[in-house]
């Protein structure tokens, strides 16, 4: 796709308005007649053309991402470039709920026993300082023993439970490459979506300028509901409309009386 | 302390579950979106709510906006627990009578703080 040369097109135009000057000036009305004619027909063609080059680039341009997937028979059943980027993300979506459900799951086993081993733990020791200080009966020692015993074993077992655990957390991390490698993908889709996009913009507006089309100035800003939800910000430090964090928002609050 | 959270993500309403309970509080229920939030603020005796901002079908603000004009919820206290940062959203929160306002990502502390302050002054 290249944006279209116009040189030539108006290199005839000026020549064609100057001989439409001449033959005006010199009362030859039948000739100025055709030299106009001649000018609107080169303006259709090259307006045609044009069109046609816009129109082949659109073409192009959906074949190259199957925008729709019936588009033509030799693409029917294949999945479009789009749907593949939207059920990518989808997968990217299902990766990290299953990581943050699997960590979240571990979390939740590990704290019970870490919350015994330190339970356990503050029971035992009034009664280790009692041994310590020589103030323990032999009954009581015998049974001191026992529950120092169930103790280590116990203790023991939940550690490695907890130290499995732990692992599995690690382990349920490995969603971040896969996701990373994924959104690259998608990244690299909507670049390439984009440069289409802004060829057929240049395109288009060479067949605006030779149809007199005017449309009203770009607006880069856009126009959304000014507190329509936005999610997270990506950049707040290059940005004054938005709080950089809960200290910024306890400031505002308070300003405002809360 | 009856607790009904609202999230469209399963996982933090999870999160906000679990720090909930380590802060003493385990009655809690969930909902998706403002639309499952609002029925079963009417039909049950919630005594706070946590809510998200971004929702599909009904938003945390319009939740918000739907619960201070009902008789019978208008003082709930409400904590919103959202990524919305635009200090103009959190004027609006404000004004339509926001209790607390968390933005994500936030640390446990923050959380227990503001739901320890919203406590105070409604006792």
């Amino acid at each position: 796709m290249s944006i279209p040369d116009g040189t030539q097109f108006e290199g005839a135009l000026v020549e064609q308005a100057k001989a439409l000057l001449v033959q005006l000036e010199s009362g030859d009305s039948h000739q100025a007649m055709k030299t106009i004619s001649n000018l609107h027909t080169s303006r259709d063609q090259y307006l045609f053309q044009e069109v046609g080059k816009l129109t082949r680039s659109l073409h192009t341009a959906i074949q190259n991402f199957h925008v729709d997937s019936g588009f033509d028979a030799s693409t029917l059943g294949e999945m479009s470039r789009m749907e593949d980027a939207s059920e990518r993300l989808n997968y990217v979506i299902t990766l990290t709920e299953r990581a943050a459900n699997r960590t979240m799951d571990m979390v939740e086993e590990t704290i019970p026993l870490s919350n015994s081993v330190g339970n356990r733990a503050r029971e035992l020791k009034p009664e280790w300082e009692r041994l310590i200080r020589r103030e323990m009966k032999p009954e009581e020692f015998r049974v001191l023993t026992h529950s120092v015993t169930s103790f280590l074993e116990q203790a023991s077992k939940e550690a490695s439970q907890i130290d499995d655990n732990l692992s599995n957390i690690l382990l349920a991390q490995d969603y971040q490459d896969l996701t990373g490698q994924v959104i690259k993908k998608v990244i690299t889709l909507v670049q390439e979506v984009q440069d289409n996009l802004v060829q057929l913009v240049k395109m288009a507006g060479s067949v605006d300028q030779i149809a007199g089309i005017e449309h009203a100035p770009f607006d880069p800003k856009p126009k959304e509901n000014p507190v329509g939800a936005e999610g997270p910000i990506m950049n707040p430090e290059k940005r004054d409309d938005v709080v950089t964090g809960q200290d910024d928002v306890d400031a505002l609050l308070s300003s405002l009386g809360f | 302390m009856k607790i009904l959270i609202v999230d469209d993500f399963s996982t933090m309403r999870r999160i906000i579950k679990n720090l909930l309970r380590d802060l003493g509080y385990t009655n809690t229920h969930e909902a998706d979106d403002g639309n499952s939030a609002l029925p079963l603020l009417r039909s049950s005796d919630f005594d706070f709510l946590v809510t998200d901002w971004n929702m599909p079908g009904m938003t945390g603000i319009e939740l918000l906006k739907a619960v201070r004009s009902d008789d019978k919820l208008r003082s709930l206290p409400v904590l919103m627990v959202t990524a919305e940062a635009k200090r103009e959203q959190i004027i609006e929160a404000a004004q339509a009578g926001v209790n607390g306002y968390v933005v994500k990502p936030f640390t446990a502390q923050a959380l227990k703080e503001k739901i320890e302050k919203i406590f105070e002054r409604v006792a």
